[in-house]
């Protein structure tokens, strides 16, 4: 009754061709930015912005980057923590030898350099498939972990292999208090999430899409493959390294490379496989079920531990998260193996024909 | 010369080592298309396992020989893999059959996160010894060849033995048993193993029974070099290239590219290693793999790739 398309007729391209056909999805949209932009930042406390709003931004961008590639082009990866590190240390670079850069130009400048090298590692992905790729790609994880660590120009000489920044500012505005923060993440997050939503259903998406369900048939019927994966590689690795620029820069402000560890990749396909693959709104779900679920566990288990008379140590707690993180990932692949997403296209359907569904 | 021979024993039987890990990578994929990421994860709830019973037996049954101690603990480890393995196939497996390759592979870096908190938990988080009466202190070969002769560890010797009995035995298994006649139809092809009255289930079931067998004997002889630890889940991380460079289906190929790996891994940290700063190991490892793999896809021995519309 509230959410269907019956009487919203299109009678321009324009209308027919925009990213939310559909009125109330627009709306949607629209007051859930106005009220992350708006009402979270009154009610928000530091603690809030700093250990769960920030990082989930950032993470639910990065998701974004690797649904491009894992989702949308079927292309595994598990080097997407090497390429969140290119970007935050190209960025680093940038912001640090670039006299006077302004600081966007800086993150996509890291960005920049992360489809660089994402272009290049993406070259196996033409040979190799499937798993082996997914391996393949941890060869970019480990070579980046090195880098990182090893070549001293990288971090600019810091003996520690630790790199600061400081003085953000864009325009005059400073970016330093935590609601300052939430809201530059904010910006580029609902940015790009909305570009990747315009690029994955247009010619180029379709192509990625193609190529996912089946490479020869795609290439057979005139997709040429090297372009549309390495195209994938190229769009997924940019987003990935900006948000890899954000997570140094705006998150930790100071970091090394054990930042950005292979643990980080395997979260980051966490998000994505939750989330559901193939769905820029599932990156984001699936952002938020990964980054909430271990400050959850760590905030309840000492609790329950009390209710039921136990005494729980530390120790206990972190072994014991990590059991049940991994007891929930199996739990939710086994009932719900397509992801958040999923549950969220099957709610809306039902709002469809609500209230006479038959 | 007499260096160059040393490098490259070391090599091979660190090579051997890391073959071990990839056999129980093999083994499963073979039979049930599953990328098992929990391998190492495996790798460490058993050899802490063995190491924590091997120290508890002794004490709860007051006596003090070691030897007994330490076949007892294999004992129990063993049975408690068998339990790992009945029960993944019973809570995880069973329910995601026909589900994406990638669906899979997330389920066993949860099987991962859950055994390594497991492990933890009932066998504490310290670095525990195994201590199997491995001889430490290295000896000598080939002195009338060489001035010196060519240093070689006697624990690594012994290692590279155990684990070519395991192969052997494994071998033995998969050719000449029933069981591991079923075992090579289901990973030929599922269904028609299937449709002439293998059970699937029991099949998985006892595939990762023998993966958890391989597990525990790789670390065992892991947790005697290194001692065991967290660090003992990366050895996972550092077999993969191996199964990759091998092909993913082939036990011989885990064996081989464990081989050229080891080899490659220890010649290229000594000779290039000191050109670039050190450390390269691990990536030179994926590196070599990444290369193998531009002119075969497949590995070198994994079943050739047939692209059909």
């Amino acid at each position: 009754m509230l959410y269907r398309e019956n009487g919203q007729f299109k009678t321009t391209y324009a209308a027919d061709s925009q990213i939310f056909p559909i009125a109330q999805d627009r709306w949607v949209i629209l007051a859930l930015i106005a009220f992350a932009a708006v009402v979270v930042p009154m009610v928000a406390s530091t603690y809030m912005f700093k250990a769960i709003l920030i990082p989930f931004l950032i993470l639910s961008l990065a998701a974004v980057g690797v649904n491009i590639l894992v989702g949308y082009c079927g292309q595994i990866s598990l080097g997407s923590g090497a390429f969140m590190a290119v970007g935050a240390y190209a960025a680093y670079n940038l912001f640090i030898r670039v006299e006077g850069i302004p600081l966007i130009l800086a993150l996509l400048g890291g960005g920049f350099f992360a489809t660089l090298v994402g272009i290049i590692f993406g070259v196996p992905s033409l040979r190799v498939r499937g798993l082996y790729l997914a391996v393949a790609t941890l060869a970019a994880q480990f070579f980046w972990d090195w880098a990182f660590l090893r070549i001293k120009w990288f971090t600019n000489y810091a003996p520690s292999g630790s790199v600061q920044v400081a003085d953000l500012s864009v325009l005059g505005w400073a970016i330093k208090d935590p609601a300052d923060k939430y809201l530059f993440c904010l910006a580029f997050l609902v940015v790009f999430g909305l570009l990747a939503k315009n690029l994955v259903r247009g010619a180029i998406g379709r192509e990625w899409m193609a190529i996912r369900d089946m490479d020869v048939a795609a290439a057979v019927i005139g997709i040429r493959p090297m372009y549309a994966k390495l195209s994938a590689f190229a769009v997924s690795s940019f987003i990935v390294g900006v948000a890899g620029a954000l997570w140094g820069f705006v998150h930790l402000g100071g970091w090394e490379p054990a930042a950005f560890s292979v643990d980080r990749s395997f979260q980051l396909l966490f998000m994505v496989i939750i989330g559901g693959l193939g769905s820029i709104m599932g990156s984001i779900f699936g952002a938020a079920f990964i980054t909430l679920l271990p400050i959850f566990l760590n905030q309840a288990l000492p609790v329950l531990g009390d209710l039921v008379g136990m005494e729980v140590t530390t120790a206990f707690v972190s072994h014991a998260e990590f059991m049940i993180f991994g007891a929930l990932i199996v739990w939710f692949l086994i009932v719900e193996p397509h992801g958040l997403a999923r549950l969220w296209s099957v709610a809306k359907q039902k709002l469809r024909i609500w209230p006479f569904p038959h | 010369m007499g260096f160059f021979l040393e490098t490259l024993m070391g090599g091979l039987m660190t090579g051997m080592l890391y073959s071990l890990v990839a056999l129980g990578f093999v083994l499963i994929f073979k039979a049930s298309g599953v990328f098992n990421f929990a391998q190492g994860a495996m790798v460490l709830f058993a050899a802490l396992a063995m190491a924590r019973f091997a120290e508890w037996f002794p004490q709860w049954l007051g006596f003090e020989n070691k030897i007994l101690a330490n076949l007892l603990a294999f004992v129990v480890a063993g049975a408690l893999m068998f339990a790992v393995a009945w029960l993944v196939e019973r809570l995880v497996l069973r329910h995601l059959v026909n589900q994406d390759g990638a669906v899979l592979l997330m389920a066993t870096l949860g099987i991962t996160y859950f055994l390594d908190g497991a492990g933890q938990t009932l066998f504490g988080s310290d670095i525990y010894k195994i201590d199997i009466g491995m001889p430490k202190e290295p000896m000598f070969l080939f002195q009338s060849v060489f001035e010196g002769g060519v240093l070689v560890s006697q624990e690594d010797l012994y290692a590279a033995v155990i684990a070519a009995l395991l192969v052997i035995a494994l071998t033995l298994f998969f050719q000449k048993t029933s069981t591991g006649r079923a075992l090579r139809a289901v990973a030929d092809d599922h269904q028609a193993a299937q449709s002439i009255g293998i059970p699937l289930n029991r099949i998985w079931i006892i595939v990762w029974c023998v993966a958890g067998v391989v597990a525990l004997v790789a670390g065992m002889i892991w947790g005697s070099k290194l001692g065991v630890q967290f660090s003992l889940t990366t050895v996972a991380l550092r077999a993969l290239p191996v199964v990759i460079l091998g092909g993913l289906t082939s036990v011989p190929g885990a064996i081989i590219g464990g081989l050229i790996i080891g080899v490659g891994e220890k010649l290229s940290e000594i000779y290039i290693g000191p050109l670039v700063g050190g450390g390269i190991e691990i990536w030179f490892a994926y590196v070599l793999a990444l290369v193998f793999l531009l002119f075969r896809p497949q590995g070198l021995f994994g079943e050739k790739i047939i692209d059909r519309v």
